[in-house]
Protein backbone atom coordinates (compact mmCIF):
# COMPACT_ATOMS: atom_id res chain seq x y z
CA UNK A 1 0.00 0.00 0.00
CA UNK A 2 1.51 3.56 -0.62
CA UNK A 3 0.25 6.64 0.67
CA UNK A 4 -1.99 7.48 -1.77
CA UNK A 5 -5.00 4.79 -2.39
CA UNK A 6 -5.28 5.62 -5.88
CA UNK A 7 -1.90 4.80 -6.59
CA UNK A 8 -2.34 0.97 -5.74
CA UNK A 9 -5.21 1.33 -8.22
CA UNK A 10 -2.82 2.87 -11.30
CA UNK A 11 -0.18 0.44 -10.51
CA UNK A 12 -2.59 -2.15 -11.01
CA UNK A 13 -3.75 -1.04 -14.26
CA UNK A 14 -0.71 -0.71 -15.60
CA UNK A 15 0.66 -3.39 -14.46
CA UNK A 16 -1.83 -5.66 -15.53
CA UNK A 17 -2.19 -4.21 -18.57
CA UNK A 18 0.78 -4.12 -21.31
CA UNK A 19 -0.82 -0.43 -22.97
CA UNK A 20 -3.14 1.71 -21.09
CA UNK A 21 -4.61 4.67 -22.16
CA UNK A 22 -5.87 6.98 -19.26
CA UNK A 23 -8.16 9.50 -21.43
CA UNK A 24 -10.87 11.34 -21.75
CA UNK A 25 -14.29 9.51 -23.32
CA UNK A 26 -13.22 5.54 -24.01
CA UNK A 27 -11.74 4.70 -27.39
CA UNK A 28 -14.97 4.62 -29.29
CA UNK A 29 -15.87 7.38 -28.14
CA UNK A 30 -13.13 9.84 -27.13
CA UNK A 31 -14.46 13.21 -25.10
CA UNK A 32 -11.48 15.29 -26.21
CA UNK A 33 -9.18 15.87 -29.43
CA UNK A 34 -6.22 15.25 -27.44
CA UNK A 35 -7.04 11.75 -26.26
CA UNK A 36 -8.79 11.10 -30.14
CA UNK A 37 -4.87 11.67 -31.37
CA UNK A 38 -3.70 8.98 -29.41
CA UNK A 39 -6.26 6.66 -29.79
CA UNK A 40 -5.97 7.17 -33.54
CA UNK A 41 -2.48 6.52 -33.67
CA UNK A 42 -3.00 3.06 -31.26
CA UNK A 43 -5.38 2.45 -33.76
CA UNK A 44 -3.54 2.72 -37.12
CA UNK A 45 -0.83 0.71 -35.42
CA UNK A 46 -3.48 -1.93 -34.77
CA UNK A 47 -2.13 -2.02 -31.08
CA UNK A 48 -4.46 -3.72 -28.16
CA UNK A 49 -4.68 -1.13 -25.41
CA UNK A 50 -7.31 -0.26 -22.41
CA UNK A 51 -8.79 2.95 -22.36
CA UNK A 52 -9.34 4.75 -18.68
CA UNK A 53 -12.08 6.86 -19.17
CA UNK A 54 -10.77 9.35 -16.42
CA UNK A 55 -14.26 11.24 -16.54
CA UNK A 56 -15.63 8.80 -14.69
CA UNK A 57 -13.50 9.11 -11.78
CA UNK A 58 -12.49 12.23 -10.28
CA UNK A 59 -10.47 10.53 -7.99
CA UNK A 60 -8.20 8.87 -10.65
CA UNK A 61 -8.38 12.14 -12.60
CA UNK A 62 -6.42 13.74 -10.09
CA UNK A 63 -4.45 11.11 -8.93
CA UNK A 64 -2.97 10.14 -12.91
CA UNK A 65 -2.20 13.26 -12.83
CA UNK A 66 0.27 13.14 -9.39
CA UNK A 67 1.12 9.65 -9.97
CA UNK A 68 3.10 10.61 -13.47
CA UNK A 69 4.45 14.08 -12.71
CA UNK A 70 2.27 14.90 -15.70
CA UNK A 71 -0.80 17.76 -15.43
CA UNK A 72 -2.76 16.96 -18.66
CA UNK A 73 -4.61 13.81 -20.27
CA UNK A 74 -4.13 11.46 -22.06
CA UNK A 75 -1.26 10.17 -21.07
CA UNK A 76 0.33 6.60 -22.48
CA UNK A 77 1.37 4.11 -20.41
CA UNK A 78 3.48 0.84 -21.90
CA UNK A 79 4.33 -1.79 -19.53
CA UNK A 80 4.09 0.27 -16.86
CA UNK A 81 6.07 2.77 -17.93
CA UNK A 82 4.82 6.48 -18.56
CA UNK A 83 5.84 7.65 -21.84
CA UNK A 84 4.26 10.68 -22.33
CA UNK A 85 0.82 12.86 -23.36
CA UNK A 86 -0.75 13.64 -27.12
CA UNK A 87 2.10 15.73 -27.91
CA UNK A 88 4.78 13.33 -27.31
CA UNK A 89 3.31 10.43 -28.72
CA UNK A 90 2.60 12.41 -31.72
CA UNK A 91 5.93 13.15 -32.22
CA UNK A 92 7.28 9.56 -31.69
CA UNK A 93 4.83 8.11 -34.01
CA UNK A 94 6.25 10.41 -36.79
CA UNK A 95 9.93 9.63 -35.98
CA UNK A 96 8.96 5.73 -35.87
CA UNK A 97 10.11 6.27 -32.04
CA UNK A 98 6.99 5.09 -30.85
CA UNK A 99 7.01 2.20 -33.24
CA UNK A 100 10.99 1.23 -32.00
CA UNK A 101 9.55 1.16 -28.45
CA UNK A 102 6.49 -0.83 -29.04
CA UNK A 103 9.22 -3.75 -30.43
CA UNK A 104 11.89 -3.39 -27.87
CA UNK A 105 8.92 -3.80 -25.43
CA UNK A 106 7.59 -7.02 -27.15
CA UNK A 107 3.84 -5.21 -27.84
CA UNK A 108 2.38 -6.61 -31.13
CA UNK A 109 1.51 -4.02 -33.86
CA UNK A 110 1.57 -3.55 -37.47
CA UNK A 111 1.85 -0.75 -39.69
CA UNK A 112 -0.04 -2.56 -42.39
CA UNK B 1 -9.92 30.58 -17.82
CA UNK B 2 -7.71 32.62 -20.35
CA UNK B 3 -4.10 33.15 -20.18
CA UNK B 4 -1.83 35.58 -22.35
CA UNK B 5 0.92 34.38 -23.99
CA UNK B 6 3.64 36.87 -22.45
CA UNK B 7 2.62 35.49 -18.77
CA UNK B 8 3.00 31.87 -20.68
CA UNK B 9 6.55 33.04 -21.59
CA UNK B 10 7.55 34.87 -18.57
CA UNK B 11 7.03 32.04 -16.58
CA UNK B 12 8.78 29.13 -18.67
CA UNK B 13 11.56 31.73 -18.87
CA UNK B 14 11.31 32.05 -14.83
CA UNK B 15 12.02 28.53 -14.59
CA UNK B 16 14.32 27.97 -17.70
CA UNK B 17 16.50 31.36 -18.08
CA UNK B 18 18.69 30.20 -20.92
CA UNK B 19 15.22 29.20 -23.00
CA UNK B 20 14.09 30.54 -26.32
CA UNK B 21 10.46 30.55 -26.62
CA UNK B 22 8.17 30.77 -29.35
CA UNK B 23 4.34 30.96 -29.15
CA UNK B 24 1.29 30.79 -30.95
CA UNK B 25 -2.21 30.99 -30.25
CA UNK B 26 -3.49 28.48 -32.19
CA UNK B 27 -7.63 30.32 -32.31
CA UNK B 28 -6.94 33.49 -30.95
CA UNK B 29 -8.77 32.72 -28.11
CA UNK B 30 -5.89 33.16 -25.44
CA UNK B 31 -7.03 29.24 -24.36
CA UNK B 32 -5.42 27.37 -26.86
CA UNK B 33 -1.39 27.75 -27.66
CA UNK B 34 1.60 26.14 -28.81
CA UNK B 35 4.69 26.63 -27.37
CA UNK B 36 8.25 25.47 -28.49
CA UNK B 37 10.91 25.89 -26.17
CA UNK B 38 14.92 25.46 -26.75
CA UNK B 39 17.08 25.31 -23.74
CA UNK B 40 20.49 23.76 -22.48
CA UNK B 41 18.70 22.18 -19.81
CA UNK B 42 17.12 19.99 -21.90
CA UNK B 43 20.76 18.46 -22.66
CA UNK B 44 20.98 14.47 -21.34
CA UNK B 45 16.69 14.23 -20.66
CA UNK B 46 14.05 12.59 -22.53
CA UNK B 47 10.94 13.91 -23.84
CA UNK B 48 8.72 13.47 -20.85
CA UNK B 49 11.66 14.76 -18.41
CA UNK B 50 12.20 17.89 -20.92
CA UNK B 51 7.87 18.29 -21.03
CA UNK B 52 8.01 17.92 -16.85
CA UNK B 53 10.24 20.75 -16.42
CA UNK B 54 8.27 23.18 -18.30
CA UNK B 55 5.08 21.83 -16.68
CA UNK B 56 7.44 22.81 -13.59
CA UNK B 57 8.00 26.59 -14.44
CA UNK B 58 4.27 26.61 -15.49
CA UNK B 59 4.00 25.75 -11.89
CA UNK B 60 -0.19 25.13 -11.58
CA UNK B 61 -1.32 26.82 -14.29
CA UNK B 62 -1.52 23.94 -17.13
CA UNK B 63 -4.81 22.80 -16.67
CA UNK B 64 -6.21 25.62 -13.97
CA UNK B 65 -6.09 28.68 -16.56
CA UNK B 66 -5.07 26.75 -19.58
CA UNK B 67 -6.40 24.09 -21.07
CA UNK B 68 -4.16 23.39 -23.91
CA UNK B 69 -0.59 23.69 -24.63
CA UNK B 70 0.81 22.02 -27.51
CA UNK B 71 4.45 21.54 -26.22
CA UNK B 72 7.54 20.85 -28.29
CA UNK B 73 10.81 20.69 -26.61
CA UNK B 74 14.52 20.88 -28.02
CA UNK B 75 18.05 21.76 -27.07
CA UNK B 76 19.89 24.31 -28.67
CA UNK B 77 21.87 23.47 -32.25
CA UNK B 78 25.31 24.82 -30.83
CA UNK B 79 25.25 22.98 -27.27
Amino acid sequence: MSDNPVFDRIKEEITTNDVVLFMKGNPMFPQCGFSATVVGVLTHLQVKFKGVDILQDDELREGIKAYSSWPTIPQLYVKGEFIGGCDIIREMFEAGELQNLLGDKAIAFSEA
Amino acid sequence: MAMEAVEIERLIKEGLPDAEVHIDDLRGDGDHYAARVISKSFIGKNRVQQHQMVYAALKGSMDQELHALGLQTSIPEDA
